[in-house]
């Protein structure tokens, strides 16, 4: 076990220093506000849905390293994917962090999500991955609910 | 040179010993809880394995020699704060116990609308929460004195702010997060000339620095021995003879009785008034040993050692030009506590490549919200010194400070 091959690898170093869709939405279709009370982590969460697809995503995050490159990830993969793509990816990225029975396969479109399963081996950091993703489920469903702005 | 032989101590401390992936550990996260010497440790188990019986009732033999064990302890701890009487030495669960029990015992009796609690910016949780629900219920108001640029309560706010309004001064001895060591002398002698009480909390402070209740003039003063050598589930409250003995009880049952009906009972004297139920015996035996440690080493020996090693780790952390070093900067007006931030780099992140290293450190808020927000940030990480700690240690938390700058620094949009 070595922290830059489990915990601070190139991608996430790489995300964290440089993280993508970092900013905000002027007029969003969805904002959520996402907190992790145990260590005071925040971040917001803003999305653009139209049509059932996301065509815009952003995230102002204040915290961590592993968060930060959990939530910049995860913006990467959903911009452009439909809410129903959108909430699997999610389902399938919980259930690698959190399954500890079965080892979850990526596919490969998602296999940039592959150095965040080093995380797992530190168990207190494993919140610190899921809080983007927790708050995008909530924004998803947020946005389905909202009017439609067209 | 301190008096402490440094390397005679690390050896009766087991868990010095300690390899983490094949490092050596480093502990440096003191102020959250002090590791045992053997002496405390071997208290425990003599209890169980020779005399482990229910103290203050039985006529055996065993029930004898625990009772005059646990009470030989009120004594120690009597004598290590200069206490005036024994039974102003309340055993609790934790400070945070004692803390409650003076917010709902003496704060019910004596807290009326519009009476004003003075706590200081600079509380821990445990010293803020309990006076927030008082002040809620009584409808009483809280006030606070702030604190300076470098971390040093502002006394001349204090001077104002300590009013025939004031009820009672809550302030912390040491600061758990900015190290500060406060004038409590001068808040007790404010206090008393407003007509108010006192209350000390001594979680931090105590274990590092010699305190005595009388030349301080405190009402109430309370601390946790897991903070000073000994094992956990134990506090101390003191208070003045006059004031506990006006105290209603806080928690009631067994063993705090003196007669007892059906329909009412009567209760016995201090300090047992306060100790309802089975107390943490074992525990409590074992603390004397931890109090017997420290007073052979003598508890300005302690404060020397913490000062050189403080001095030193203050200038050498500087060395690393990225790092916010919070409260005072001179180590004699502080305490071994060194909070920081380098480089933007969250706390967590930090503790994380120190955990690498095999070294603990605390991240986070450490229980002090109000003041993160004062400080303007979310957390910190905090080194946190004792006895047995070196200057090579400091070396090392310093390298891996480095690293920590090295891998996460340099952050482009946060």
């Amino acid at each position: 076990m070595s922290l830059a091959d489990d915990l601070y690898r190139e991608t996430i170093l790489d995300h964290y220093h440089n993280p993508r869709n970092h900013g905000a939405i002027e007029h969003p279709t969805a904002q959520v506000e996402g907190v992790n009370p145990l260590c005071g982590d925040e971040l917001t969460l803003y999305l653009n849905v139209k049509d059932g697809k996301i065509e815009d995503v952003k995230l102002t995050a204040k915290g961590c390293s592993i968060n930060t490159a959990s939530g910049s990830m995860m913006s990467e993969l959903l911009l452009g994917k439909s809410v129903e793509e959108a909430n699997q990816i999610v389902e399938l990225f919980k259930k690698m962090m959190l399954d500890k029975k079965e080892e979850v396969v990526l596919p490969d479109d998602l296999e940039d999500l592959e150095a965040l399963r080093g995380v797992k081996k530190y168990p207190v950091r494993i919140k610190c991955a899921l809080l983007p993703w927790n708050t995008m489920l909530e924004g998803l469903g947020n946005a389905l609910k909202s009017p439609t702005l067209d | 040179m301190s008096k402490l032989n440094v390397e005679q101590i690390r050896k009766d401390f087991p868990i010095l010993q300690r390899k983490i992936a094949g490092k050596q550990l480093v502990y440096l996260d003191n102020a959250a809880t002090s590791q045992k010497p053997r002496s405390v440790i071997d208290a425990l188990t003599g209890y169980y394995e020779g005399y482990n019986a229910n103290i203050h009732r039985g006529i055996h033999t065993l029930a004898e020699e625990a009772t005059d064990a646990y009470e030989a302890v009120r004594e120690t701890v009597r004598d290590f704060i200069d206490a005036e009487h024994t039974h102003e030495i309340i055993f609790t669960r934790n400070s945070t116990e004692a803390i409650n029990l003076v917010a709902y015992s003496w704060g019910n009796a004596n807290i009326l609308p519009g009476d004003e609690i003075v706590l200081t910016a600079m509380e821990h949780h445990s010293n803020l929460i309990p006076w927030q629900r008082l002040a809620t219920e009584r409808n009483a108001k809280l006030v606070f004195i702030p604190i300076t640029e470098d971390g040093q309560l502002d006394m001349e706010e204090a001077r104002k702010l300590i009013s025939s309004r004031t009820k009672i001064v809550a302030a912390t001895l040491m600061s758990n997060v900015l190290g500060t060591i406060n004038p409590i002398k001068e808040l007790a002698k404010l206090a008393h000339e407003k007509g108010a009480v006192i209350l000390v909390d001594g979680a931090q402070g105590v274990p590092h620095v010699k305190t005595s209740v009388r030349d301080l003039d405190v009402d109430f003063l309370v601390f946790s021995m897991h903070k000073m050598l000994g094992p956990t589930g134990v506090g101390i409250l003191y208070g003045k003879t006059e004031l506990l003995d006006a105290m209603p009880p806080f928690l009631s049952g067994g063993h705090m009785i003196s007669s007892v009906w059906k329909d009412k009972a009567t209760w016995t004297e201090l300090p047992w008034k306060f100790e309802a139920g089975t107390s943490n015996i074992a525990d409590v035996i074992a603390s004397g040993k931890a109090i017997e440690y420290l007073t052979a080493l003598g508890m300005d020996n302690v404060r020397e050692h913490e000062i050189e090693i403080t001095r030193y780790a203050l200038q050498k952390l500087n060395e690393l030009g990225d790092i916010t070093i919070f409260g005072p900067k001179d180590a004699t007006l502080r305490g071994g506590v060194i909070s920081f931030n380098v480089d933007d780099i969250h706390a967590h992140d930090i503790g994380q490549i120190c955990a690498d290293a095999a070294i603990a450190v605390r991240a986070g808020h450490h229980c002090c919200q109000p003041l993160m927000r004062d400080l303007n940030v979310m957390g910190t990480a905090r080194a946190s010194f004792y006895i047995y700690n070196t200057k090579e240690e400091v070396d090392l938390l310093f390298e891996a400070l480095k690293e920590a700058d090295k891998v996460l620094g340099h952050v482009a949009c946060r």
